[in-house]
């Protein structure tokens, strides 16, 4: 259970809690029992002083319990607050540690919501549902004890009343609370069709599909509406329901009361029956609402139970790529080299690549080509060890890439993404990030050599805030950042992958001619599907379903791979080609 | 759930319900009803007590013998009845509440979901999509739960406070103002501290909104994280908002409880202070047993409507704030009405820009004045650097937004005078955005077409070279397509393609794109287009050079503005803007 994370100090506050909420259970229970005291006062004709004394001692219970339950409250959320530090921080250092195989496991949303929501949810759990845990027994018990010297008969009552109550609410609970948990599923529904509606706009009205988008939100509307519809009117059955039974019991008790005085030998002891039977039509009611509150329990545990178990789950995983034991890297001509390298995705069918062999000169710019699925965007990630290869090795610089620690080979690589990431916070901090504190006149450099001067001229500068998830961005802008960022940590080993189809082609000649000038002497890899982004390089590796098609420059290729050719025709120019 | 719980207040809290109450008269009746329920229901539920407070005088006076067993089962039948009945009017009145507003909400999605058919495009291209979905979603939802729940409560919360009282002051002045006055101090305590605690719960709200902005951007950008090291800064950050969430959570969670207990305390106290002045007063003889009993029970009634009534007033301030944003979209300037629906006979596709003016913004034309003429069949090649407003003549032709002067006629029509949806018919459109929703694969490439048979299907997956991908699916033409990785974009614009074929458009609109795809799947898309635009009248925002040089016309656009036209050989020769363009398109760097 994730209450393992409970600190012993957390387990001893908790008993804490346990024993406030006890006190203010007792202390509560105990304020019928003053107005049973005050009832034969008055009966018997005492003396306002004692009255008055009875009924001070009734306000300091009152105060009492409800300085109690407020120290119940406060340990309970000072304990969920705790544990919901801690537990989160686990978890989010857990998945920073993950990697991308154990991301997609998950997947990012799901992972977002695990972080978020069901921590708040546990949250809740422990700070709330505890408190109940704890109260309804323990109110049970001691108002049954109160009223086990009450009558048979009103006993035989509450035992009625608190059936009448179970049944209702375990109704409630098969029907109900299914329908509650139903009302999100649906809501999503409508909210997916809402968001396709938004996003397809200008398709829809070139399709004039506008009716078969309504037809489709109106169905979702419709099933949300229905299942609401259900949840609330079936409440509305069930919350004045238990109103009924509570005040119906007190009657029946009155009236059995009037029974059993009218029967009773003589004045004293129906006296004592009077009194003793309005204190006991308080602890019935108790007890009846430790039976609703029951509900409120069964209602908020299962739900704080999957949350819990799904960010065990995230806790719980097994990371499958670590540190290596540390490797001095031995400079040679060869910087990178893949020997016999194969790769399978968990739960892929195939192999995604097969028999990889490849030699990364030092300071060569080698680009890799092929088409989607051909594994080119996989075989770079080996290098970062983002993926470990199924078989054979990858080393850099002389040694096996998983000898070396993390952060040692990662710290030595630029490595600009696909699909571009970009941090809310200022251009400055997205070009500088991973470089460590670099001076500005670096974090310039590499702005310039990725074509972003124009850019941040028109606006503040480094100090241009950005938005979350780069929203003020073009998709060329994000990419020129991200390209930044891999020259500012000035690398031995720079990565590209597919890092310039968002550029006009302007744009991508200068950016590349940029680079091939400043970064020269590091090893270059450039994964892209536009040849004339390739064609310049060194050599160039064609992919073809995870095998190497082919190796050498633009114009042996051209001579001697078929597929390259293929390629390159379909791309180059009839007048402009060569 | 926490979060994004809005508790704006509205510009006019009186005019936004009365826009509410105006906008579910359809249910004026049964509005009224349950209104009249709950006051009848908890009027019902404050005689109660009365009754109590007389059988218990009943049973107390038969303490000392000579019990009046027939007035007290009178008595008892009575309360009984009572509780019956004010149960059954309870759910009676729970029961149309909720269908009135589920069923309002029911409604109010369905009128915002026909509403944004009718707002033009441009409100779309301006406002965010986030904002829009949050008034058809929180701001429906806080409407369909809290509206039923605010009424009853503010009905149920007067009527039990003014019948109590009445009530009360039948049986006993002296109690009465005792119990007014435990209610106005109780009243003023817990607005004072909720006006306290409500900085604490401003401070959860941002830190939570701070963990999850970290958290999704984080994980969002695992890849960089982990290859730049970023993990230990992020680290860092995230431990200062953790500590800051857990300070305020513990707060917010604490102080929300106070309130509660609060309640509980002056319910308490006031149930002692009853208990010992009605004792008092009963020492006196001025009151029976049976007022005290009865009285317990009111202090608790009338307490509480008090902070139900407070209470019910903050939410209808959030419903009448979300109200008034449901509203403000449905009040929302709609397109000019349609034309008289004047139609070519045969659409051949000859299509005249008559001294085109346009701009997004007023006063900022980006287009001065064009005229050309696309013979049927023709090919328009719309070309210029990212983000030069190539999109813009769609935008035009397809009347997603009107021309400000000028006119565009299709063989001869005028299409201010065409049906949109006729105009719309005659285009067959494929955007670079490849959309995609939820439904089968037949469902996305029928789209809104009915009558399309498996023959229709077949014929244009082979068309556009989906068939090999089709006869590979489990259920074929069933199969239940995602927005997500399971398509490749290849695909998807297959997809997309067929979707456009399958209407036998006379006239095409395409967007070549197709930067995310590689070569050899980029060969079949396009192939695809090829296919696509012979015969037709075309407009291709043209990113490939086959298609440039095949152009009998070639608009060149930059900064939002038509710059140069012509085709491929006279453009080159003028050697302006389009050359300098194509020239660097095919450059290749210095060695």
């Amino acid at each position: 259970m994730i209450l393992k994370y409970l600190s012993r100090k957390q387990w001893a506050l908790v008993c804490v809690m346990a024993a406030f909420v006890t006190m203010q259970v007792w202390l509560d229970l105990e304020i019928p029992g003053y107005m049973s005291e005050i009832t034969v006062l008055l009966g018997s004709g005492g003396a306002t002083e004692e009255i008055v004394g009875v009924g001070v001692e009734m306000v300091l219970c009152s105060l009492g319990s409800v300085v109690c339950s407020l120290c119940a409250g406060g340990v309970a959320a000072y304990v969920a607050a705790g544990f919901a530090e801690t537990v989160r921080r686990i978890q989010f250092s857990k998945v920073q540690s993950f990697s991308p195989e154990e991301m997609g496991r998950f997947s990012t949303y799901s992972l977002i919501t695990r972080s978020t929501n069901d921590i708040t949810q546990v949250q809740l759990a422990v700070a709330r549902t505890s408190q109940l845990v704890v109260k309804v027994p323990v109110m049970t018990y001691i108002a049954l004890g109160k009223i086990a010297t009450g009558s048979w008969e009103w006993t035989e009552l509450t035992a009625v009343g608190i059936v009448a109550i179970i049944i209702v609410q375990s109704f409630m609970l098969f029907y109900v609370i299914p329908r509650y948990r139903r009302v999100q599923r649906y809501t999503d529904g409508m909210n997916r069709v809402v968001r396709e509606s938004m996003t397809g706009v200008r398709v829809i009205r070139a399709f004039n599909a506008e009716a078969y988008q309504n037809a489709k939100a109106d169905t979702a509307n419709d099933e949300l509406t229905d299942n609401n519809l259900f949840a609330s009117r079936l409440l509305a059955f069930t919350r004045p329901f238990n109103g009924v039974v509570q005040n119906m019991l007190t009657v029946a008790i009155y009236w059995s009361g009037a029974v059993i005085i009218m029967g009773a030998a003589s004045s004293e002891s129906a006296l004592f029956t009077f009194s003793n039977m309005i204190v006991f039509s308080s602890y019935a009611m108790y007890v009846v609402s430790s039976f609703i509150l029951l509900a409120h329990i069964a209602m908020g545990l299962p739900r704080a139970i999957v949350s819990a178990q799904r960010i065990e789950e995230v806790i719980d995983t097994d990371l499958g790529i670590g540190d290596g034991e540390g490797a001095e890297p031995v400079r040679g001509d060869v910087h990178i080299s893949f020997r016999g390298v194969s790769f399978t995705y968990a739960g892929g069918s195939g192999p995604v690549l097969s028999d990889v062999d490849l030699d990364i000169m030092r300071g060569e710019t080698l680009a890799v080509i092929g088409q989607t699925g051909s594994g080119k965007t996989t075989l770079v990630n080996l290098i970062p060890r983002l993926f470990d290869a199924t078989s054979g090795t990858v080393e850099v610089d002389g040694s096996d890439v998983r000898d070396y620690r993390l952060s040692d080979l990662r710290s030595r690589l630029g490595y600009a993404t696909q699909k571009p990431v970009i941090f809310s916070g200022t251009v400055g901090y997205n070009i500088a990030y991973g470089s460590g504190d670099v001076p500005e006149s670096e974090v310039l450099r590499a702005a310039g050599i990725a074509q972003l001067d124009g850019y941040l001229s028109e606006n503040d500068g480094l100090d241009t805030e950005i938005q979350q998830k780069g929203a003020n961005l073009s998709g060329g802008q994000k990419q020129r950042i991200s390209i930044a960022r891999a020259v500012c940590r000035r690398p031995e080993i720079y990565i590209f992958d597919d890092s310039f189809s968002a550029l006009d082609f302007r744009t991508d000649i200068e950016v590349r001619r940029a680079l091939r000038r400043e970064t020269s002497g590091a090893t270059t890899v450039i994964v892209s599907q536009r040849i004339g982004t390739v064609r310049d390089a060194d050599r160039i590796v064609v992919l073809s379903e995870g095998r190497v098609a082919g190796i050498g420059t633009h114009d042996e290729l051209m001579e001697g791979c078929g597929v390259y050719r293929e390629m390159a025709e379909s791309q180059i120019p009839r007048e402009a080609g060569t | 759930m926490m979060g994004g719980s809005k508790k704006s207040k509205p510009q006019d809290l009186g005019e936004a319900w009365v826009n509410i109450l105006r906008y579910i008269r359809r249910y004026r009746y049964v509005f009224v009803v349950a209104v009249v329920l709950s006051a009848i229901g908890s009027m019902l539920s404050l005689i109660g007590p009365y009754y109590l407070s007389d059988m218990t005088d009943a049973i107390e006076d038969g303490i000392h013998g000579g019990m009046d067993i027939d007035l007290i089962a009178g008595l008892t039948v009575s309360l009984l009845c009572v509780y019956a009945a004010s149960g059954i009017i309870q759910f009676v009145d729970n029961y149309l509440m909720a269908t009135v507003s589920q069923r309002s909400a029911q409604m109010l999605r369905r009128d915002v979901s026909r509403k944004m058919d009718r707002i033009p495009l441009s409100y779309y291209d301006r406002s965010s999509k986030g904002d829009v979905m949050s008034r058809v979603t929180n701001d429906i939802d806080t409407l369909g739960t809290s509206m039923n729940q605010c009424i009853g409560s503010v009905v149920t919360a007067l009527t039990t406070l003014f019948g109590s009282f009445i009530l009360m002051v039948f049986m006993d002045i002296r109690l009465t103002l005792i119990c007014f006055a435990i209610a106005v101090v109780g009243f003023v305590v817990i607005k004072t501290v909720a006006k306290h605690t409500q900085r604490y719960f401003r401070d959860q709200q941002r830190n939570l909104g701070a963990m999850n902005g970290l958290v999704e951007e984080q994980y969002s950008g695992h890849l960089i994280v982990s290859s730049f090291g970023g993990a230990e800064e992020a680290m860092g950050r995230f431990d200062a908002i953790n500590r800051e969430l857990r300070t305020t959570s513990f707060r917010s969670q604490f102080l929300g409880s106070v309130s509660t207990h609060l309640n509980g305390l002056i319910s308490n106290v006031g149930y002692v202070i009853i208990c010992v002045a009605g004792a008092m007063l009963y020492m006196e003889g001025a009151i029976t047993f049976g007022v005290i009993v009865a009285f317990m029970i009111y202090v608790k009634l009338f307490t509480g409507s008090f902070t139900q009534l407070s209470s019910a007033v903050v939410s209808m301030q959030s419903v009448a704030a979300a109200a008034e944003r449901v509203f403000v979209f449905l009040d929302y300037d709609e397109m000019p009405p349609q034309g008289t629906s004047v139609e070519p006979e045969r659409v051949v596709g000859r299509v005249e820009f008559r001294d085109v003016r346009f701009g997004y913004e007023p006063g900022r034309e980006v287009i001065h004045g064009f005229t050309a003429t696309i013979e049927p069949g023709q090919r328009v090649a719309i070309v210029g650097p990212t983000g030069a407003g190539k999109t813009t003549l769609v935008n035009l032709l397809m009347r997603f937004y009107e021309v400000d002067s000028g006119d565009i006629l299709i063989d001869g029509v005028s299409i201010r005078d065409m049906d949109r949806s006729r105009l719309r018919g005659m285009f067959g459109m494929v955007l670079q955005d490849t959309w995609m929703f939820e439904g089968t694969l037949r469902e996305n490439i029928a789209f809104n077409r009915t009558g399309v048979t498996d023959a229709d299907l077949d014929r244009v997956c082979r068309e556009v070279g989906l068939h090999h991908y089709v006869s590979a699916l489990p259920d074929g033409y069933d199969t239940p397509m995602s927005d997500e990785d399971s398509l490749s974009v290849g695909q998807k614009q297959q997809i997309t393609i067929a979707r456009a074929l399958i209407g036998e458009p006379p006239m095409v609109i395409l967007d070549e794109a197709t930067s995310s795809v590689d070569t050899l799947t980029e060969m079949e898309v396009q192939r695809t287009m090829d296919r696509m635009m012979e015969g037709r009248t075309s407009f291709v925002i043209a990113h490939r050079l086959s298609t440039i040089l095949d152009a009998d016309m070639i608009i060149v656009m930059d900064h939002g503005d038509i710059v140069e036209t012509g085709t491929h050989s006279e453009l080159m020769a003028e050697g302006g803007f389009y050359r300098d363009l194509f020239d660097s398109q095919f450059e290749v760097p210095d060695p």
